[in-house]
Formats: structure tokens, C-alpha cells, sequence
């Protein structure tokens, strides 16, 4: 098996009753990182959102599938449940809820009754992922993202990723806010995960992401579209010479998904 | 529908009363004059609750319970208030108005901590009972529920802790309402005397899905100078009783009161909690939490009032409200002249898990006093869709996302009570009464 591929196709999405994502079309494979850039307001993290079920937005037309599957019909918990895993980009905080009783709740959800995972082991494999990110003990300890700083956040939210093991994972802007060296270790952690089967879509609008974790394919949206497609060689071209040359290619002046045409 | 407001009891009843418990002529003399105040006195006045139709006349006053031999006589579901280890527990089980099981260990008694039922202290301690009974904690004549709850008291608990004297073991009672039409009119005195700590903690508990009756009780809590008392409860009425809960504190120098309330009954309810901070440098946090399920309709006050200098503060009371309940919360911080440099914090969170709920959070602070620090914080809301949504993004259902949320809610006050079997045991009271 080579992994699991999910597939967008004409994806159209509404967030109260404006269109933001105009016809998506992007395959992600097992084994593959893509990244999708662009400017802000052109409508990355709506698709991410949107792949997971974000309760805003509403898919009007387009399907998305994973291994066939029709990822659109699936409740929240099920889309995760099938492999699928977002990284936040504002994560919600959560008092009253253990870091460490989420992950294992996390976890326990997507393994059968009966076989919940032991909780030496839990423990184990927490504290190891926990001092790869550099992320402070007693972190486990602390309700789920409450009080947490920017960069915390995003470590979080790695560590839930390397903690869950999905088949397909789709970062969302998870470099912001953070630090030069917060970047190396949780681009370091991102990269461990990479294998022949794991499949992972990374929005942002930065380059410098991209100086860590070298992507198979580059994507850049515009106005709600994947507007470009390239290998790596299209993001060392951007850093170089920003977006201006891609309007100018396509004609446009606004590269915004409020633009009417 | 006509509701009955006179007692079914009258004067003769309770001298009758008071002669068959050999009671100290004092008590029997506040008993006969509270019978009088409450023919007079209005009731309890409720900004914003109705309870002209509750229930507090019908009722049965004496009932007695039986002693037990063994545990195994309880029931499961107040076995498992007492968890493991309940042998060597410092206890006391009241079961309808009489004790079924009393027990303090030698070590305790040797150091003179007095831990007994109220009739056995108003013998034996007389006058210790007499200094502290309703003088400055509770009044026999704040309204027509106080002066009742003086004249018809049938059951009740004496906490002692002497000087210096710390207890390190929780003490435990578990007042049991097997009768489901008996009535409790409880008196909970608890003195830990000057540089001594106690911990605390009490089940109410009762089964009367129909039958109705009432619950008044009260808990007075004195906290002398340099003690430090923790005060847990988990009230848990069944929906037939109508309670009136008055939980009093009164904080000396350099004293700590900690309560932590779990107010889970399933009737209508009065809850009111009010500390003294009397002594400079005294503390109080003032916890709670509840959940209100069905047609109930409950009134909750906690009241901090500052009157030593440096004194501190805070509330916290946290309500989960589903079906058609609704439920008021008071918080009250108030400053009086002369408490300088004191801090008045409170905070009232209320979470609507229906549209029919209904949840009221009103905080209040009264501040004569220049030099001081206070701040509130209250909010009414529903569960935050992007809370279940970052949940069930990693796999977790919904409703157990929505349970987590309910219970992570709570936790901030359930992890302060301080025997862990109670705490569990709240948390599976919650668990029932959110699904």
C-alpha cells in the first residue's frame, strides 16, 4: 500500500453566503508533500477548514474524496476517523480538558473498543514526541491550549499530528507566529513523519517553511483557484520574485477572492 | 393550584418534640420563639426567582432511621459516597432525622476534637453549642425559612477542632433521606478554634422522585484566628424536595475558608453562601458548580463580605443548565469601609445546553472602601461549535466531545472537593444528570 490519496475536484465553498472557494481541483498522495502558497485572502485556509468540516463553511458544488471515499457526507470525528487531520491555524482553547487526557481521548477514538492504547505506553510516546518538539513537560499537565503562547500552539498541535498518525495531514499556516528556531523543530517533526505513506498539504503564506521542508509539489491560489502548479523549483522562484509575476501572467490586478470579475 | 403556607406542626408539637430529645432548656427556649418569628416573618426575598409556589409545608418532621451494624445495610448508591477504606473513616451517617453510624478515631478524641451528632453535643457540650448556635453566623430571625429551620431542626452535626489541634484525615457525613416524605431540617456547626485545620465534606442524598418534602438546612462555619478550614459538599436532593441551603462563614485573622460546593440537587432550590471575612489577612474561595436538568428552578448566591483589612476574596461558581431548568446566579463581593487593601474577585460562568433554559448571572459588588482591588467576570453561553470542532477534528464524537466540554466546564470546582471518592462520585452525578 502506498498510502491514501485524497482528491478535491471543483471544490466550491460559501462562508455565509459569499463564495471564497471558486473551483479547487488538487490530489494529494500518499508519500507526497504539496504546498499550497499565495497570498493572504485567496483562500487557503478556507480549503483546509473545509476538507475537516469547519461548522462555517458550506460546500455548494465539488466533491472531495479520500481513497473514493466521499469525505463531504462524513461527519467531523469520521473525516479523522477515515485519516484525515488538520492543523490549526487558531486552535481552539479548552478549559478544564487535560492536554494529555485529549491526545489519549484522541487516540482511543480512532483505535477499535477494547483496544485503547496502554497507558505506559501513551505516556512513553507522549514524553518522546513531547521532547523532540523541545515542548516543557508539564504541558501534558495544562488544559488543552488554554494560556498557551502562539508558538506553543503550533507545537500542539505537531504533536497531536505525530501522536495520531494520519494517512493525509493538512497543515494550516502552522509556521506562523512562530520563531526561527520554533520553525526548526517543528519543521523537524513534520519532516519525520514523512515515509511512503504519508500524504500532507501545507498552506502558507510564507517561503521560509519551505527552506525546511522541501515539497513535491507547489501550488499557488488566487481568487479562490489554484491559479499555478509546480515542483520546488516554483517556491524558490517565488522567494525570489514574489506573486506580481503569476497577476501578470494571468491578467489580473487583485488577487483577492472578493474580486467580481 | 393553592399552595398550603401553614405548617402542619404547631407549638405544642414542637415543645413535644424538644421534651422527648431531653433538649438544654436554651435550645428548647430558642425553639419556641422561632415558632413565633415564623408565623410573622416574611419569606426569604428573591430578586429574581419566583417561589410562591414551591413546596414548604408538606412535609413528615420525625422520622426515625436505624442504626447499622455493617455497611453492607446501605445501599449501593451510598456505598459508593464512601469508597474504599471507609472503616477507619472519621464518619457520620444520618439516616432520616437519627445517626446510623458514628465513628471518631481515638487519636482525635485524645487530641478534644469533638465530632458528634448535634443532640449528643447540645448534652455534652452545652455550652459550647450555645456560644456558636445561630448568634453570629445565621439568625434565627433573617426570614420565615431561618426561624422554621431553628424551631423544627431535627438532625445535625458538631464539628470541634480545638487550638492548634490538625486534622489531617477529611472528615466525612453523608445525611441520607431513606423516608422519601421525611423533611431535613439540619444544622451543620463546625468551630475549627484558633490555628487548627480541618477538612470537611458532607453528602446530601435522597430518592423522592414523587413524593414531596423539604430540605432546610443550615451550616455555620467559624474559622478563628490562623485556622484554615476546607469545606466540601455534594447536595443531592431528588427532585421532590424543595431545599433551603444557608452556608455560612465567618473568617478570623489570618483565616482560610475554602468551600467547594457541588450543588446538584434535582428540586427547586434556595442556595445561599455567604463568608465574613472579619479578621485582617483573611481568605476565602468561594466554589460551586451546578447543572439544572428538567423543570427546576434554583436561586444561587455567594456572597463574600470584606471586613478585615487585606481580607481576600473569590468567587468562582460555574452552572450547566439543559431541559427547562433555570437558575440564578448571585455573585456578591462587598467591601465594607475599613477594609483596606482587600480583593474582591469573582467570576460566574453559565453554560445553556437547550434553547428552553433559562440562566441569570449577576454580579455585584458593593464597595465602601477606597483602597481595594476588585474585578468581576460573568458570561451566559452555549457550547462553542469551534470547541467541538477542534474535538471531533481528531477523531472524537460528538457527544463525547460535548461531554468533555461540559465536564472540563465543571472541573475547576469539582477538583477542589476534597475527599477523591466524593469528587468521583460527583463527577458520575454530573455524568447522570448532563445525559
Amino acid at each position: 500500500m502506498a498510502g491514501s490519496t485524497l482528491e478535491i475536484k471543483d471544490l466550491h465553498v460559501e462562508i455565509e453566503g459569499e463564495e471564497i472557494l471558486k473551483g479547487v481541483n488538487l490530489t494529494i498522495n500518499g508519500g507526497e508533500f504539496h504546498a499550497v502558497m499565495g497570498p493572504n485572502g485567496t483562500g487557503k485556509s478556507t480549503l483546509a477548514s473545509a476538507i475537516m468540516g469547519h461548522p462555517k463553511y458550506e460546500v455548494t458544488k465539488g466533491q472531495v474524496l479520500l481513497d473514493g471515499e466521499d469525505v463531504l457526507e462524513m461527519e467531523v470525528d469520521e473525516r479523522a476517523q477515515a485519516g484525515l487531520f488538520l492543523a490549526m491555524q487558531y486552535p481552539s482553547e479548552i478549559s478544564g480538558v487535560t492536554n494529555s487526557d485529549f491526545l489519549r481521548s484522541s487516540i482511543n477514538a480512532q483505535r477499535e473498543e477494547g483496544d485503547e492504547i496502554p497507558l505506559m505506553q501513551f505516556i512513553k510516546e507522549m514524553d518522546a514526541t513531547m521532547d523532540s518538539l523541545e515542548i516543557d513537560k508539564n504541558m501534558a499537565q495544562r488544559y488543552l491550549n488554554e494560556g498557551f503562547s502562539g508558538g506553543e500552539k503550533k507545537r500542539n498541535e505537531i504533536l497531536q499530528l505525530m501522536m495520531l498518525k494520519p494517512a493525509i495531514g493538512v497543515l494550516d499556516e502552522i509556521d506562523s507566529g512562530l520563531d526561527i528556531d520554533a520553525l526548526k523543530v517543528v519543521s523537524q517533526g513534520i519532516n519525520q513523519m514523512r515515509d511512503d505513506k504519508f500524504g500532507c498539504l501545507i498552506i502558507t503564506h510564507y517561503q521560509r517553511l519551505l527552506d525546511y521542508i522541501t515539497p513535491d509539489h507547489v501550488h499557488v491560489m488566487m481568487q479562490g483557484r489554484v491559479v499555478k502548479s509546480g515542483g520546488p523549483e516554483l517556491a524558490h522562484r517565488l522567494e525570489a520574485e514574489g506573486y506580481d509575476w503569476i497577476k501578470e501572467e494571468l491578467g489580473i490586478d487583485d488577487e483577492t477572492v472578493g474580486q467580481k470579475a | 393550584m393553592a399552595v398550603e403556607t401553614h405548617l402542619p406542626y404547631d407549638k405544642q408539637y414542637v415543645t413535644e418534640y424538644s421534651e422527648k430529645r431531653n433538649e438544654p432548656a436554651w435550645f428548647k427556649d430558642i425553639r419556641l420563639k422561632a415558632f413565633d418569628l415564623a408565623e410573622e416573618l416574611p419569606m426569604p426575598k428573591l430578586e429574581k426567582t419566583r417561589i410562591r409556589n414551591w413546596n414548604f409545608t408538606n412535609f413528615k418532621h420525625d422520622v426515625a432511621g436505624n442504626h447499622i451494624e455493617s455497611f453492607d445495610e446501605l445501599p449501593e448508591k451510598i456505598r459508593v459516597l464512601l469508597g474504599e477504606g471507609v472503616e477507619d473513616r472519621n464518619l457520620i451517617v444520618v439516616r432520616n432525622s437519627d445517626v446510623a453510624y458514628a465513628k471518631l478515631s481515638e487519636n482525635l478524641k485524645g487530641k478534644g476534637v469533638i465530632f458528634e451528632d448535634i443532640f449528643t453535643a447540645m448534652e455534652e457540650h452545652s455550652d459550647l453549642v450555645q456560644k456558636y448556635f445561630m448568634q453570629d453566623g445565621v439568625s434565627v430571625d433573617e426570614n420565615k425559612l431561618t426561624a422554621r429551620h431553628a424551631a423544627l431542626l431535627n438532625s445535625g452535626v458538631f464539628l470541634y477542632v480545638p487550638k492548634n489541634v490538625v486534622v489531617d484525615e477529611p472528615i466525612q457525613v453523608v445525611f441520607w433521606q431513606e423516608d422519601n416524605e421525611a423533611a431535613l431540617y439540619n444544622h451543620v456547626l463546625l468551630v475549627a478554634d484558633q490555628h487548627s485545620q480541618v477538612t470537611y465534606v458532607e453528602n446530601y442524598v435522597s430518592n423522592n422522585e414523587e413524593e414531596e418534602t423539604v430540605a432546610n438546612t443550615v451550616s455555620e462555619v467559624f474559622a478563628l484566628d490562623g485556622a484554615k478550614v476546607s469545606y466540601g459538599a455534594v447536595d443531592n436532593f431528588a427532585k421532590g424536595t424543595t431545599s433551603y441551603v444557608n452556608r455560612r462563614g465567618t473568617v478570623g485573622r489570618d483565616a482560610t475558608l475554602e468551600w467547594a460546593l457541588g450543588q446538584m440537587n434535582d428540586g427547586n432550590t434556595i442556595s445561599e453562601n455567604i463568608t465574613n471575612l472579619m479578621g485582617d489577612n483573611s481568605l476565602s474561595h468561594a466554589k460551586a458548580v451546578t447543572v439544572g436538568r428538567g423543570n427546576q428552578s434554583q436561586d444561587f448566591t455567594a456572597n463574600i463580605r470584606h471586613y478585615g483589612k487585606a481580607s481576600e476574596g473569590y468567587i468562582l461558581q460555574h452552572g450547566v443548565m439543559k431541559d427547562r431548568a433555570a437558575s440564578i446566579f448571585n455573585g456578591i463581593g462587598k467591601v465594607e469601609n475599613g477594609a483596606a487593601q482587600s480583593n474582591a474577585e469573582q467570576e460566574s460562568r453559565v453554560l445553556m445546553l437547550s434553547d428552553g433554559a433559562r440562566g441569570d448571572a449577576n454580579p455585584i459588588l458593593l464597595i465602601d472602601e477606597d483602597d481595594v482591588t476588585a474585578g468581576h467576570a460573568a458570561s451566559v453561553g452555549r457550547v462553542d461549535p469551534l470547541q467541538l470542532f477542534y474535538l471531533m477534528s481528531r477523531g472524537i464524537s460528538r457527544k463525547e466531545a460535548e461531554r468533555l466540554v461540559i465536564h472540563g466546564f465543571l472541573d475547576p470546582v469539582v477538583r477542589e472537593i476534597p475527599i477523591e471518592t466524593v469528587q468521583t462520585q460527583l463527577r458520575e452525578v454530573i455524568e447522570g444528570k448532563v445525559y
